[in-house]
């Protein structure tokens, strides 16, 4: 095989694999998030039950992944929007994609203590 | 090349077979429509799913950014959450309208996203096939009970 023949992508090419795994993951997520409300037809203890895993400190770390994802996803998407209507947008994808990843970090920053804090302070006592 | 003469043969050619009162006869072309040709089954559908990823898109960053705001941020974050919280919140027209339009949205514009994904990695027609049944009956599944469970929703079900 020769090398060097393998494309590996830019910026432009891997936000639009991220954008893709993040929408995927956010899909499959959306199905066991109304299957569990649904639960509130059942009863309420029923509910609180399903709801109880989600207040648990591992599951607090999968919900600050999804936050991850959805983040990553609204804010890129809104890059592509700009990139499909505003006519300079493909000039400037580039400086877009890392104006997106500094909002990303802010917000991710941000997200920190209301997502994990109580998961912190079960796991290491407080 | 520009000959004054509107004949369509060169003179090396010898006399035209044709002229105004034995006319040359017509040659159909090769994809004139036909009573034999199938109604054309093209649509602007891809369009419209182009665009509509787009407008639902903008919708869902305000309404699903609120929605994470609200249930893991605000007034403790997840903790607080459970039936009463529920019943709370869609005691008020707002927030039943709020969700119903996230559900409806959100499950659109991700299953156009995956009947997508599905089309551009399922190579062969069968699997295509059924990954996009199992894809479209889950999803109207999943609007349907979510609908209901909003509109059906009983604070005193206990």
């Amino acid at each position: 095989m020769p090398a060097g023949t393998l494309y590996r992508g830019r910026e432009g090419m891997w936000s639009w694999v991220a954008h893709r795994v993040t929408g995927v993951l956010i899909f499959f997520f959306l199905f066991v998030h109304v299957l569990d409300t649904a639960l509130v037809r059942v009863s309420p203890e029923a509910y609180d039950d399903v709801v109880a895993t989600y207040k648990t400190p591992l599951v607090a770390l999968l919900e600050y992944g999804l936050v991850a994802a959805i983040l990553f996803h609204a804010l890129n998407g809104l890059r592509v929007i700009a990139v499909d209507f505003w006519s300079k947008g493909t000039r400037y994808q580039k400086q877009m994609l890392w104006t997106v990843m500094g909002i990303w970090i802010v917000l991710m920053a941000g997200a920190l203590y209301p997502v994990l804090g109580h998961a912190v302070r079960e796991v290491f006592g407080s | 090349m520009s000959e004054t003469t509107t004949s369509t043969v060169g003179p090396v050619e010898g006399e035209s077979l044709y002229d105004v009162d034995h006319p040359a006869p017509v040659i159909e072309a090769p994809r004139a429509r036909t009573k034999k040709t199938p109604k054309s089954t093209r649509t602007n559908f891809e369009l419209y799913g182009w665009l509509f990823m787009r407008l639902s898109g903008i919708v869902l960053v305000v309404l699903v950014l609120g929605h994470l705001l609200i249930q893991l941020v605000l007034d403790g974050g997840v903790s607080k959450i459970g039936f009463a919280f529920v019943a709370g919140r869609w005691a008020s027209p707002f927030w039943q309208t709020w969700d119903l339009l996230m559900l409806w949205l959100a499950m659109l514009h991700g299953a156009n996203g995956l009947r997508t994904v599905i089309n551009d990695y399922a190579e062969r027609p069968n699997t295509r096939f059924w990954l996009k049944n199992l894809l479209y009956t889950a999803t109207v599944f999943t609007v349907l009970l979510g609908t209901l469970v909003i509109f059906t929703f009983d604070p005193n079900i206990r």
